[in-house]
């Protein structure tokens, strides 16, 4: 069957599902970057209701709905087949994500503006878990045996990508508006939302134009299709158990890697190193774009040498650098000492009224240190309205971290190591999830413990490490316990109980 | 390598009712109607005890199934499913 498809047509086929997929991430993407700006505009502080709307839109979407929509599409993918259910997981993201851009905000129509917007966060996790199996399963049933890995690792990259073009879009909006415009009600915030519709038209256009996977269309010419493809994926013990497999021996590590090396390391740089934030974001940019042909690299690879040791060896160096990678970063951006004192230069004061008539007198001071970061301190002051209050308040915190150009491209360099091994450990997954299942559950057996090891397992990587800090907080890196701890465990589990043979006919 | 397999199994099945413990006993520790942090809130807190109780009971399966020497030899075709 492979023989009859042409180097023409998998490059059609890989083209269609990986730009598709890498939308659907990006889309998934903004709403999370712009979760503050969102936050805002749908769910104001002080009102309990939206506080509980916003909470189940940034949790149950990622956490309950993603896994949830991997049973449902990937039942449907079984049953129908992959290219209907892939086209209508993007056009239901694509959509999701365009009418967020379009909902008025709490201001305009009340409790109705965070109502909707949650619908549509929670249409889009279920989208998201519906994707990833149908691509991954779509290009690997193209593929011939010796190429499974590396035309699959195209869909791998999809991921990184979406971060990378999410990242870029929102950043060139934000730097060519100020604050103010970018944040209002009808602002800047809302183009990434908007331009979505644009790219998935286009993606929408190329996928429609794709024929079905020539095992599915094989198996449904022969009436073997499953009829009850999550009886037989769950219920049965021979596929229940290799799906366990699946999510202990390798999806559960690669979730918590891939979260920590893109999403974990942002937000150290940004809200523990308190770097700036166009620095912090051109950091990841440069990182991803370097890394990203790794994902090749190491799916072509798998095919050479197996998938399993190249996983089990991204896990490993994980676990081993993960704590001086960030130590790292920590001391590097320490400012405590080296202050240019002899110098000092002019704060720059800015006095406002808020809401209850107190003066809020900010006053932001540039610094160099003698580690070549640039820096400012701002401090508040606030003098009371209400005389019979306390004569003021005053706090002084460490702001905007500028870093020289050294130090800059040594992050640059951190940064590409943990998304290298993202590369590793994400690079031949979907090859190797493709092979231990048999075609006609091949999509609901794969997308499940994909979604719980990536959007469970990774996406708690920010919850946990805030539950560890605030135990113990005397250790600014206890959070990375949780990654190490997860990636150590399915480590131990992959290398004992998964085997490295690359199963070269998944026809059956 | 076998009996590996299956010693570990016993380790899976303890981990599982462990982690829930420690779940719980976070959730009950930090809780805090007061508190502004994500880990002061009791819907994050039903949200992932509700999604982790399953996989954490598949872990158990997981276990279970070691012990009872079902991984000593993986599938080499769909037939053997």
């Amino acid at each position: 069957m492979n023989q009859t498809i042409t180097p023409k047509t998998i490059r059609s086929v890989i083209a269609a599902s990986s730009v598709g997929t890498m939308i659907e991430w990006y889309d998934f993407y903004i709403f999370g970057m712009l979760a503050k700006t969102i936050s805002t505009q749908f769910f104001p502080e002080g009102n309990a209701t939206a506080a509980l709307l916003s909470t189940l839109a940034i949790f149950a979407a990622g956490f309950i709905v993603r896994p949830f929509g991997a049973l449902v599409f990937g039942r449907l993918g079984d049953l129908i087949g992959r290219k209907y259910t892939f086209l209508l997981t993007l056009v239901l993201m694509g959509g999701s994500t365009f009418l967020i851009g379009l909902v008025p905000g709490y201001k305009t129509i009340g409790i109705a503006a965070p109502l909707l917007v949650l619908l549509l966060r929670l249409i889009q996790g279920l989208a998201l878990g519906g994707e990833y199996g149908g691509a991954a399963t779509y290009v690997a049933e193209h593929s011939p045996a010796n190429k499974r890995g590396y035309y699959t690792s195209w869909i791998q990259t999809t991921a990184t990508l979406g971060l990378f073009v999410a990242l870029g879009i929102i950043m060139l909006v934000k730097l060519n508006m100020p604050d103010e415009q970018f944040n209002a009600e009808w602002g800047g915030w809302r183009y990434p939302f908007w331009i979505s519709i644009l790219l998935v038209a286009v993606s929408v256009y190329i996928r429609l134009k794709m024929a079905e996977s020539p095992l599915f269309s094989k198996l449904k010419a022969e009436g073997k299709t499953s009829i009850n493809p999550l009886k037989e994926s769950f219920r049965h013990k021979g596929n229940f158990k290799m799906v366990l497999l699946a999510l202990f021996g390798a999806v559960m590590g690669q979730g918590v890697i891939w979260y920590t090396g893109q999403f974990y390391a942002q937000n150290f740089l940004e809200t523990k190193c308190n770097i700036e934030f166009e620095q912090s974001r051109t950091i990841m940019l440069w990182a991803i774009a370097f890394a990203t042909p790794f994902f090749l690299l190491f799916g072509w690879l798998s095919d050479k040498i197996g998938r399993k040791w190249i996983m089990m060896l991204g896990m490993l160096l994980g676990i081993l650098t993960y704590r001086p990678i960030f130590q790292t970063f920590l001391e590097d951006t320490e400012v405590v000492s080296g202050l240019n004192e002899k110098h000092p230069q002019p704060g720059i004061v800015k006095i406002h009224t808020d809401n209850k008539n107190d003066s809020i007198i900010t006053t932001t001071t540039p610094h160099y240190s003698i580690s070549r970061i640039h820096f400012y301190t701002q401090k508040t002051d606030t003098i009371y309205a209400d005389r019979s209050m306390r004569a003021g308040h005053s706090q002084e915190k460490i702001i905007n971290k500028k870093l020289g150009q050294s130090l800059y491209w040594k992050f640059v360099g951190l940064v590409f190591l943990l998304i290298l091994y993202v590369t590793m450990v994400y690079g031949p997954i979907a090859a190797f999830l493709v092979e231990m299942f048999p075609t006609r559950i091949r999509y609901t057996s794969m997308s499940l413990p994909y979604h719980i090891g990536n959007g469970v397992f990774g996406g708690l990587v920010p919850f946990i490490g805030l539950l560890l800090t605030t135990s113990y907080p005397a250790d600014p890196l206890v959070g990375l316990w949780y990654p190490i701890g997860v990636a150590a465990l399915c480590l131990v589990i992959g290398v004992i109980y998964l085997r490295n043979k690359i199963d070269k006919d998944v026809t059956d | 390598m076998n009996s590996i397999k299956k010693y570990l199994g016993i380790v899976w099945l303890l981990l599982a009712p462990i982690v829930i413990f420690f779940l719980v006993a976070g959730a009950v520790a930090n809780i805090d109607a007061a508190g502004k942090k994500d880990i002061n809130n009791p819907i994050i807190w039903i949200i992932i005890i509700s999604i982790f109780t399953p996989i954490a009971i598949g872990l158990m399966i997981f276990g279970w199934y070691a012990l009872k020497g079902e991984y000593d030899h993986l599938p080499e075709s769909s037939e053997e499913l």
